[in-house]
């Protein structure tokens, strides 16, 4: 199913408005109250960090978790991670108690698997979310590009990080974003100055270690300013198969002219809960890539969120969702077409097994003054067995009257005519039963420019897919 | 090589062959005609061991073998291979990975080793050749964006790489122009061979011209209603299957 909508006329740009807070009740000891003590305990930052995390904290109050009743959380229940107290990883180590860097534990050997075989690709590596300077490396960066730990620029005093922060990833009606915000601490600050090109991906790996019920608030900053270039790529793993809590934020700022190529890799603990919001402000002519995958965690959400601000800016938003277990994988995705002449693409892919559930919502809104735009969005699905489950809902609202933009979603099972096909060259059930699978991702994949990354995502999907089929 | 015995099949209640006994020796090639709608290509994937249909009533042996207990792949891994009628397209797989796929599960099952892309492409390129197609077909994904007449000719190819000892043909001349049909026609030529058996399942005799049929059975309202020598085809030609389909109503299997 697939349609095409074409409105005329504008409508009240009042529709746009999200839905208010809802106030998750929980009963027993509430988890909120360890977050405001762990909140109270910080350690002191300049001012305007200070104020921004109090900002968070007091929107955080006042939002609570996210019910059902939320329309950006029908499908997904968030009451795993509302109900249960997660300690704070990095504040109570690093920040408040200063026992050390918590990287010690971490060897460089335990991340080789996860560096998709690159060493020359700069490696920034973060552990519960705080920087570890000895396992990263990103030397050889033209003097163009400027990258530090989120912790150390705001150490520096400089205040440069001070322009974007908490000014992309807007919390006023986003929970977890506003979590994060009141724990800002530690990421990634990359500063692309004009005309920077970086030539080598620069991978942020966040490992978690996976000890006691820890949560960890990563927060990231990019800023290309106009006409530079860079892949950047977000990994998000673990070392031991434990139940932890990661909440991370990534604001991204494109200048006129610049591309970023932005991959997220969730492959976060199947025991662990993961929310992560990446949110983009593109100016004119600027082009985004973002490509997700997620794989990882017991309850995982991504959400990417885009804003098209300047004058024929575009994006390609594409994802690969795999599923199997109780796993409950959810993707939401925004689009805000605010300027004329944008087109933004987007292919979401999820394949389902087992018990898991898979959930994807796509949101597309055109502003009145986005005339020409040209918007496509697919979610396709695949339900690999009887008791998997995806909620699927593309949603486009339209408020300029000359756009040409399409949806549609689909979700199928596998193709018995196709398998009858495999199986009559000598193919067995089991080994076309990958075959077919792989190949209804291919396409998604095929979508990735970076080679080395393409060829793991391959991998990945076959070897996962392999050993369902062997079990 | 193959004997038919009585063979009643349908999908859910409707049963489309009703009492098939037909059978097929080493170095023969059979040509199966009849209509549309007279369980032609039915007959044609009951045999490949499409799981979709379900065998009611009597036999197949397939050299001293019970073909009905065999999964489509244990079919094919004993050297039966079907030409699709409507080939599948699979996109996502290329031509050369699948080919190869198959090629070593059929290896494997005979006790074989398998072998290398390398190997494969060498194999390959002379098969090319015999149905006329280009290298570059190999990358492309299966049958994806093929006109019919690729499709058609791609069957014919995997059919090359992969030898079978029974090609069972759905079909395989629809859709045709006459140059497709003299190559498609070439190739399942060459691969005639003393050790191995041929039917050809269609509704026109003009592939019959090329692929010249030992024997020629006619097929109505699931039952062979009258079987012959290569001169039958003409007769079907010229007068068309009318006058047959009446003898199918009454009376039955005639071998």
């Amino acid at each position: 199913m697939s349609d095409i909508a074409t409105r005329k006329g504008s409508r009240d740009n009042a529709i746009l408005g999200k839905d208010g807070a809802n106030q998750v009740n929980t009963r027993g000891p509430n988890p909120i109250n360890t977050y405001r003590a762990d909140f109270k305990r910080q350690l002191g930052v300049p001012e305007w960090v200070q104020t921004l995390r109090a900002q968070g904290m007091a929107r955080f109050e006042a939002l609570g978790f996210p019910t059902t009743k939320n329309e950006d959380w029908h499908f997904t229940s968030v009451a795993p991670i509302a109900e249960r107290t997660f300690h704070a990883a990095m504040t109570s180590r690093a920040g408040i108690s200063s026992e050390g860097s918590t990287a010690g534990m971490v060897a460089r050997a335990d991340l080789r698997r996860f560096t998709f075989g690159q060493p020359s690709w700069h490696t920034l590596v973060f552990v519960n979310g705080e920087f570890s300077e000895d396992l990263s490396s990103y030397a050889g960066l033209s003097d163009k590009v400027r990258v530090s730990s989120l912790a150390k620029a705001i150490r520096s005093g400089t205040g440069r990080p001070e322009r974007h922060l908490g000014k992309i990833a807007t919390f006023e009606n986003h929970a977890f974003t506003a979590l994060n915000t009141a724990f800002i601490q530690d990421g990634a600050f990359l500063e692309l100055q004009a005309d920077a090109v970086v030539e080598e991906p620069i991978h942020l790996l966040f490992v978690s270690e996976g000890e006691g019920e820890a949560i960890s608030h990563p927060r990231n900053l990019i800023v290309a300013a106009q006409n530079s270039r860079a892949s950047i790529i977000e990994s998000y793993i673990c070392i031991r198969d434990n139940c932890y809590f990661t909440n991370a934020v990534t604001e991204i700022s494109l200048g006129e002219g610049a591309r970023i190529d932005h991959y997220k890799i969730q492959r976060e603990s199947e025991k662990s809960y993961h929310v992560g919001t990446t949110q983009i402000r593109q100016a004119r002519d600027s082009q985004l890539h973002s490509f997700s995958f997620a794989v990882g965690g017991s309850l995982a959400r991504t959400n990417i969120y885009t804003s098209l601000d300047g004058d024929a800016a575009t994006c390609t938003l594409n994802g690969l969702y795999l599923t199997d277990g109780k796993q409950h994988i959810d993707n939401q995705t925004s689009i805000e077409h605010i300027a004329p002449n944008c087109p933004s693409h987007e292919l979401y892919k999820g394949v389902l097994d087992g018990q898991s559930h898979g959930v994807f919502n796509g949101k597309v809104y055109v502003h009145p003054e986005a005339q020409k735009t040209d918007g496509k969005q697919s979610n396709n699905n695949l339900l690999l067995s009887p008791t998997a489950r995806v909620d699927t809902k593309p949603q486009l609202e339209i408020f300029a009257d000359d756009v040409k933009c399409t949806h549609g979603a689909t979700v199928g099972r596998l193709d018995e005519m196709a398998m009858f096909y495999l199986n009559s060259r000598g193919i067995g059930r089991e080994t076309a039963r990958t075959l077919l699978t792989y190949a209804f991702a291919a396409d998604v994949i095929e979508t990735i420019e970076l080679e080395p990354m393409k060829t793991e995502l391959e991998r990945m999907v076959l070897a996962r897919f392999a050993s369902t089929a062997a079990a | 090589m193959l004997e038919i015995n009585d063979l009643h099949a349908g999908i859910g209640d409707r049963e489309i062959l009703r009492g098939i006994t037909l059978s097929v020796n080493v170095g023969e090639v059979h040509a199966v005609m009849g209509p549309n709608g007279s369980g032609k290509s039915t007959l044609a994937q009951v045999l490949a061991g499409n799981p979709s249909y379900e065998v009611t009533k009597g036999s197949v042996s397939y050299n001293g073998q019970n073909l009905l207990e065999m999964d489509a792949e244990v079919r094919a891994q004993n050297g039966i291979f079907l030409a699709f009628q409507y080939p599948v397209e699979i996109p996502g797989v290329s031509n050369a990975y699948f080919l190869r796929s198959a090629y070593n599960e059929i290896r494997k099952a005979n006790g074989m080793e398998e072998i290398d892309p390398l190997e494969f492409l060498d194999l390959v390129e002379e098969k090319l050749k015999l149905v006329d197609m280009d290298q570059a077909m190999l990358s492309r994904s299966v049958n994806q964006g093929f006109s019919g007449g690729e499709k058609k000719r791609n069957e014919i190819f995997q059919m090359a790489v992969l030898s079978p000892r029974l090609a069972i043909l759905d079909e395989t001349d629809s859709g045709l122009d006459i140059d497709a049909l003299r190559i498609v026609a070439q190739g399942v030529n060459t691969l005639r061979s003393p050790e191995n058996a041929t039917i050809v399942v269609t509704h026109y005799q003009r592939l019959l011209n090329y692929v010249i049929p030992d024997f020629v059975h006619v097929l109505a309202n699931g039952r062979i209603v009258k079987s012959g020598g290569k001169e039958l085809a003409l007769e079907l030609e010229e007068k068309g299957y009318d006058w047959l389909q009446n003898a199918g109503a009454g009376a039955g299997a005639a071998a």
